[in-house]
């Protein structure tokens, strides 16, 4: 159900998107429709080739859907993405900074693209590098900067237009964690400010840490779609007991079974997913060679269950 | 997004991406300008001294003059080629410079226009320096050959544009080397740059009337002497063609990659 565009920064109706001609003809994206709320973080999850980028590319008015409706903030995409991407900023999966120029220079001629005037953009660039924490570098070239700071900046590039919409594709990929820490901090300052965040991710902590919602895609389909903890509640059970160890199968098909509502194996790790933990732990005093992680469901068991365990090519 | 097949949109949005080029020229001003110069000016020297010592005069004119009035072009399309090829290409699949464009408000159409223009300002600057040392040669001191700049620009223009469809279908660098030996440098050659075409077989001859490096020497060679071109409506026409014609079927080509 469509929600009115006071409301929705971003609508997705009934979008479809084939790649390939022919026999070779396959459906990227099918039947895809959410939508977005103005100040709130969106994630799209999903394993590779669910169509994640393509989402984000069609949303943009890089591409054509074969049919469906793109509402960006109240413009057609993509007969009107050329003006729809003034007020929208785009943080890439592959960094494309400039690298024959400084820190300072990638901001000013960015800003150029969306006709700010020179003036304008030099009495924003200190907050920008600030926010970045790139003050200190505001002169140093592009080769000089480590992978959290050149994501830094592509992020205070990306705001260089003070945006409503913010597109992430996977911002946090290659990043340490003190990076990653930083860049989840700013993200959050940039909610509080009320801006919008549509972003996709393979880590579920990022997503549980920063998504008001998300959806869960695979094959081009919406799975799933609500807040983390309400999807948790919805889709699997709430506690999970990780047992590790030679004999971890063996006491599993013994007495695993019976005392959890699913068993999942992944080498010699056994996962036991159940709503009451206790008589698994009560096996479990008695099991010689084995040690165990007791904790609450999170969202990539959400995400494993909904899109199964196998390597994606 | 636009068809296939929409004729270009023209809008002056393509001027915050040439002269972000431009900046990037200006910090390797040196490097860059020397490169593009310092090759046709050896080659000209060389063959307008060497050679020149043993024919003396082509079509009544002293060789190092006929020489030079025609390697201006021929460096104009090779620097022109090279930076709609090699340095587009880089920008578009290599520093996915273009990617960053598209997810401002600009449209393909504007960073393929900023690229064809950039390109035959690049080989503009070239050509303008090759000039200069043409003019401490003692070669090319009239007036008129003031008017061998814009024609340049125009010349670097018609090189960029078939230049970007090679660029819209390249996978790799090496695609380019096709383009310069089997269409590029047999050009030279039949486009009187080295040697009058009316030396060639009358079959290329009748090639050389439509190449578009003939009509710009046809145009810039009796500039360069102190004359007129003697059919420069023609050879305008030709140039016209091939830049309009081939900066729309580079917009085709780049479409589809997107």
């Amino acid at each position: 159900m469509a929600e009115t565009t006071e409301t929705s920064i971003l609508s997705v109706r009934n979008l479809h998107k084939a790649f390939g001609a022919g026999a070779e003809r396959a459906a990227i994206i099918n039947d895809l429709s959410f939508s977005l709320r103005r100040g709130e973080c969106y994630g799209l999850l999903g394993p590779n080739g669910a169509g994640k980028t393509t989402t984000l590319r069609l949303c943009l008015g890089l591409s054509t859907p074969d049919s469906g409706e793109i509402l960006l903030n109240g413009q057609g995409i993509p007969d009107q993405a050329r003006i729809a991407r003034m007020r929208v900023g785009v943080v890439p999966q592959a960094d494309n900074l400039d690298p024959d120029f400084t820190v300072q220079e990638n901001l000013l001629v960015f800003a150029r693209y969306f006709g700010i005037a020179d003036a304008v953009t030099r009495s924003r660039i200190p907050e920008l590098l600030e926010f970045a924490n790139l003050t200190a570098k505001k002169d140093a070239r592009i080769g000089e900067l480590s992978g959290g700071m050149k994501r830094r900046l592509t992020l205070a590039r990306a705001l260089v237009n003070d945006p409503d919409l913010l597109f992430m594709d996977e911002p946090t990929t290659g990043l340490d964690p003190q990076a990653r820490h930083m860049i989840w901090e700013r993200l959050k300052s940039l909610l509080a400010r009320g801006k919008t965040i549509l972003l996709t991710t393979h880590f579920m902590d990022e997503a549980e840490r920063l998504c008001d919602r998300l959806a869960v895609i695979d094959h081009g389909k919406m799975i799933s779609e609500g807040s983390p903890q309400s999807l948790i509640a919805q889709h699997i059970e709430s506690e999970v007991l990780e047992v590790y160890g030679e004999s971890a199968r063996s006491w599993a098909e013994q007495h695993g079974h019976g005392n959890a509502s699913r068993v999942e194996y992944s080498g010699e790790t056994v996962f036991c997913y159940t709503n009451d933990v206790r008589p698994l732990l009560a096996s479990l005093q008695h099991a010689q060679g084995l040690r165990y992680l007791h904790r609450p469901a999170n969202l990539e068991d959400l995400f494993l269950k909904l899109t199964g365990r196998e390597m994606r090519d | 997004m636009t068809s296939l097949y929409a004729i270009p949109a023209f809008s002056l949005r393509f001027y915050p991406i040439w002269r972000r080029n431009f900046l990037v020229w200006k910090k390797l001003l040196v490097a860059s300008v020397l490169g593009n110069i310092a090759d046709p000016l050896i080659t000209l020297i060389a063959f307008g001294y060497g050679l020149g010592s043993m024919l003396k005069e082509v079509d009544g004119i002293p060789y190092i003059h006929y020489l030079a009035s025609g390697s201006i072009c021929m460096s104009v399309m090779m620097a022109s080629s090279f930076e709609a090829l090699y340095s587009a290409y880089s920008r578009m699949s290599v520093q996915r410079t273009w990617d960053a464009l598209m997810n401002a408000p600009l449209a393909l159409d504007d960073i393929v226009l900023a690229e064809l223009l950039w390109s035959a300002t690049k080989s503009l600057f070239s050509g303008a320096a090759i000039l200069c040392v043409m003019f401490t040669l003692g070669i090319g001191l009239h007036v008129q050959v003031l008017l061998v700049l814009p024609v340049l620009f125009f010349a670097g223009m018609t090189f960029a544009a078939l230049g970007l469809i090679m660029n819209a279908l390249a996978r790799g660098y090496d695609f380019f080397t096709y383009y310069f030996t089997l269409i590029l440098t047999p050009m030279v050659f039949l486009s009187g740059v080295y040697y009058p075409v009316a030396q060639l077989p009358s079959w290329l001859q009748l090639i050389s009337q439509f190449l578009p490096l003939s009509a710009a020497v046809n145009l810039v060679r009796p500039l360069v002497l102190g004359g007129w071109p003697q059919t420069p409506l023609m050879d305008l026409a030709i140039l016209a063609v091939y830049c309009c014609g081939g900066f729309y079927v580079a917009m085709i080509f780049t479409r589809r990659r997107f």
